[in-house]
């Protein structure tokens, strides 16, 4: 039976009443859904991709009931969404779980938020209490129960939201980007629920979602672009056109990316394959190894740099220093940053990674320990702490939350006038770092809060390139984007350092961007630096790496599975790019 | 700027002032515990001699030994109002000048009615504040809201928003840390952009905090958004056929403790007759 149907239905925010959105302007007579068919049969779990603007949330909302279609016929199990009747009937039976952890959570207590949703359906007390337990329990969260909502990770807090829905008993439940901000461990986690929900409770879920790896996990997956369905079908149906999904600007799986460049490059291997399991049994069976051409490690050509820019000595910080709540945030830490290096800050959340950096530009004073920039101990008398700011620029996660001005081009002059430069030399600046991430000037004269959520956050990383630092550190620059933004900035990231001759600090937590990108990582775990060095060095520490939370990237482990089978081949490759230059010669 | 970051401080400290432990205070209803702290607050305005305080103290001192929070977060919830307690006794100590002069310099006097009232503030002061800060240790703030929802629940007839209030207060409580977060996070933002906070004088102080406070604003709009988005996906209408998890249900505990409540007024009323004096 179809669970969900839609009917050639459309949405604009303009002449909808039950929105307000601020940015109508923009998109008056834009649909954001575009006569759009889908449905879903009870029990299915679909994923939905896209990228940012696609109309993906639009879509959401659509089917639990916030939004009512322009045109056309939302019904969810047999209950028409245009009826006033309907309505709450519906959004109990189709759960929603948001992107930001922290604005879906009302109540100050936990298992007051998970009872929040069967409060407002009139639920009597024992019941929900009983309900409340029970989610509590299907999403690992019944420890947490008299916690502080605002004392939990990212991942704890969308698991409550997860409890929250479920408490409803819902049939269906919708998870808009909600893994998008978290950290792989916590995404990690959601996922492993969601997917139990799914088989285990045969609750429907749509999940929207950037990470390619998730959409494979589904029974169907459904591609949006400018409001429209634009592929749907299996995974394997929809992966397998890897020149499709390059094209609307979307990632591939990982071996599903390796098959599409060796298919450049003449090698005929099936499109289908988009499995990791797939492509490891295709190696197995076609690889061809000679004695000159078998090797179990690559040469790494990794840069090495010698000009110590930074030097960070046995440097601790404490948080709330003898009170209650204190927290030894980085411990002992002594680490070097050469000049004209990326390096990549890696650690899962709690780490230190941030604290750390924040120690670097004189944000944070240590509790012990010294730090160097170009030598100078920065926390010496009479050095003053502008200047290193001046240095070293930092750019903040989710950086687009700090724009201000009334124009983007004011707001980008904001860094290199506080640090004394002069109206005209500010200009040149502003209109160099714009250049160099890719800001046009046709958006220089208007509101930072006019823009799309990619091009803020390029904004924001303007405003601190236009200071021209010698080190500039950002914090997850990437985080919540999808793959088309996420590569712009990258993109950025390798301007700054050759047009710019800044060394770079990146924290993250993507290894593919890490090994992508870094000249050498270093990694945290509880607050101490535990191992440094090029990617291949890093990632050989398997024990201190699962130790400190970090899975290796995806191409690493598909070669990892290939080499337990026996075949030899280099266990340290971990870039699409790095496995297609072996695979190419090889298959 | 260190006036906003000590303000942020004070602020974490009393929102997470709620003292988790099991406790027969703990326990109480908390409607009967606001409702007690009005009948101490009036016995002790009431109370006029030694021993009225020395039953005030009795009754404040057994209800904290009961309510197992260390005597020491007591007192350290006080250190905040020592100022206005101090200031208070000094201005009342020097400028009453009735009864005998116990000490005399210049134009300063000191009476023995200055002195007796200078005591009688500072019990009365403390012994609020005391008590006023252990019900917020006992009580968790879902609860107080819960308590004064429904207290407030009769007068709706009239008129007046009993669940919105408490909704409110709630989203308030919620969001009161994750905005000093983002505060925290702002301004150092701005700082690393070369922003400087420490800045003279009023015009200049109100410029230098636009680059915090408008995206402070932008952002805290955009939670507004995010959460009443959140809310109605939860099926949230209002007041319409709502329920709550945990009922507030009157127990035998606290007739017990309106009783209790009721003795100590009595006893403070004959302090006052003075048939025991």
């Amino acid at each position: 039976m179809k669970f969900i149907e839609c009917e050639n239905v459309s949405f604009s925010y303009s002449n909808n009443k039950t929105s307000d959105k601020k940015n109508a302007e923009s998109e008056r007579n834009v649909l954001a859904v575009d006569r759009i068919d889908f449905d879903a049969i009870e029990g299915e779990f679909i994923a939905v991709l896209g990228h940012n603007g696609s109309g993906k949330s639009t879509f959401a909302k659509l089917i639990n009931g916030i939004f009512r279609p322009s045109e056309g016929k939302v019904t969810v199990d047999g209950l028409i969404s245009d009826d006033d009747k309907n309505i709450w009937e519906i959004r109990k039976n189709v759960g929603m779980v948001f992107q930001n952890p922290d604005n879906q959570i009302v109540a100050t207590i936990v298992e007051e938020d998970v009872a929040f949703g069967a409060e407002n359906i009139g639920i009597e007390s024992g019941e929900i209490i009983e309900r409340v337990k029970k989610s509590l329990d299907a999403v690992d969260m019944s420890e947490y129960s008299k916690t502080a909502p605002h004392l939990l990770s990212g991942g704890q807090k969308q698991r409550i939201a997860i409890a929250g829905v479920l408490a409803m008993k819902p049939k269906c439940i919708i998870l808009d980007e909600a893994t998008a901000m978290l950290d792989p461990i916590g995404r990690k986690k959601i996922i492993d629920i969601i997917m139990r929900l799914n088989k285990e409770e045969k609750i429907t879920v749509i999940l929207i979602t950037h990470f390619m790896e998730e959409a494979l996990l589904a029974d169907k997956v459904f591609i949006m672009e400018s409001g429209k369905i634009v592929m749907s079908g299996t995974p394997r149906e929809i992966f397998s056109e890897a020149e499709k999904i390059k094209r609307l600007g979307l990632d591939l799986p990982a071996a599903a990316a390796i098959g599409y460049n060796l298919r450049k490059y003449g090698i005929d291997i099936d499109r289908n394959i988009i499995y990791e399991d797939e492509f490891v049994n295709y190696v197995i069976k076609n690889i061809k190894l000679t004695s000159k051409n078998k090797v179990a490690s690559r040469s790494e050509k990794r840069r090495v740099f010698n000009d110590k820019i930074i030097e960070v000595k046995n440097v601790s910080y404490i948080y709330n220093e003898s009170s209650a709540f204190e927290k030894k945030a980085i411990k002992n830490v002594t680490i070097d940053i050469f000049k004209g290096e990326i390096v990549a800050l890696i650690g899962k959340t709690g780490s230190g990674k941030s604290t750390l950096a924040q120690t670097l530009n004189g944000l944070i004073k240590p509790t012990d320990g010294e730090i160097f920039v170009n030598g100078k101990n920065i926390w010496e008398k009479g050095f003053k702490i502008k200047e290193v700011r001046k240095k070293v620029g930092i750019v903040f996660q989710y950086p687009e939350y700090q724009l201000f001005e009334e124009t983007v081009f004011k707001d980008a002059m904001f860094g290199p006038l506080n640090m004394g430069f002069s109206e005209e030399e500010a200009t040149l600046r502003v209109i160099k770092a714009f250049k160099a991430v890719g800001i046009s000037p046709e958006l220089f004269e208007k509101s930072p809060f006019e823009l799309s959520g990619g091009q803020k956050r390029r904004v924001a990383i303007a405003g601190v390139i236009a200071m021209e630092p010698e080190v500039l550190i950002l914090d997850e620059p990437t985080a919540g984007l999808d793959p088309k933004g996420r590569d712009e900035i990258l993109k950025n990231v390798e301007n700054a350092r050759s047009g710019f001759d800044m060394t770079v600090i990146m924290v993250s937590h993507s290894m593919e961007e890490v090994c992508g990108i870094s000249d050498r990582v270093i990694v945290m775990n509880n607050g101490e630096a535990v191992l440094s060095g090029g990617c291949g060095e890093v990632f050989q520490k398997g024990e201190i790496l699962r130790n400190s939370g970090i899975s290796p990237p995806a191409v690493n482990v598909i070669l990892k599975k290939i080499i337990d089978r026996g075949v030899i081949i280099p266990h340290n490759i971990y870039t699409v790019a790095d496995a297609v230059d072996f695979f190419k010669e090889r298959l | 700027m260190i006036f906003l970051k000590k303000g942020c401080e004070l602020l974490k400290i009393t929102i997470g002032q709620y003292y988790p432990v099991e406790s027969i205070i703990h326990r109480i209803d908390p409607r009967m515990k606001i409702l007690l702290l009005v009948i101490f607050i009036s016995g002790l305005f009431f109370s006029a001699n030694f021993l009225g305080y020395i039953v005030s103290a009795l009754f404040l001192g057994v209800v904290i030994k009961l309510s197992k929070v260390p005597f020491i977060f007591i007192f350290r919830g006080l250190r905040g109002f020592l100022f206005i307690i101090l200031f208070t006794v000094v201005i009342n100590m020097f400028f009453i000048e009735s009864g005998g002069v116990l000490f005399e310099f210049y134009f300063f006097k000191l009476t023995y009615d200055g002195v007796w009232f200078s005591v009688q503030m500072i019990c009365r002061l403390g012994f609020l504040t005391a008590a006023s800060s252990l019900l917020t240790f006992t009580t968790s703030p879902i609860q107080l809201t819960h308590a004064i929802e429904r207290i407030l629940k009769p007068f709706s007839k009239i008129g007046v928003p009993a669940h919105d209030i408490a909704m409110m207060m709630t989203i308030a409580i919620r969001f009161i840390p994750t905005l000093l977060e983002e505060v925290e996070k702002i301004r150092k933002a701005q700082m690393a952009r070369g922003a400087d906070f420490d800045v003279k004088g009023i015009k200049n102080k109100a410029k230098a905090f636009i680059p915090l406070l408008v995206p402070l604003f932008v952002s805290a709009f955009r939670r507004a958004d995010d959460l009443a988005m959140a809310m109605e996906a939860r099926c949230y209408r209002g007041d319409v056929d709502r329920t709550a998890m945990y009922k507030l249900k009157l127990k035998k505990l606290d007739y017990y403790v309106l009783l209790f409540g009721f003795l100590f007024l009595v006893f403070i009323f004959f302090t006052k007759v003075k048939l025991f004096v």
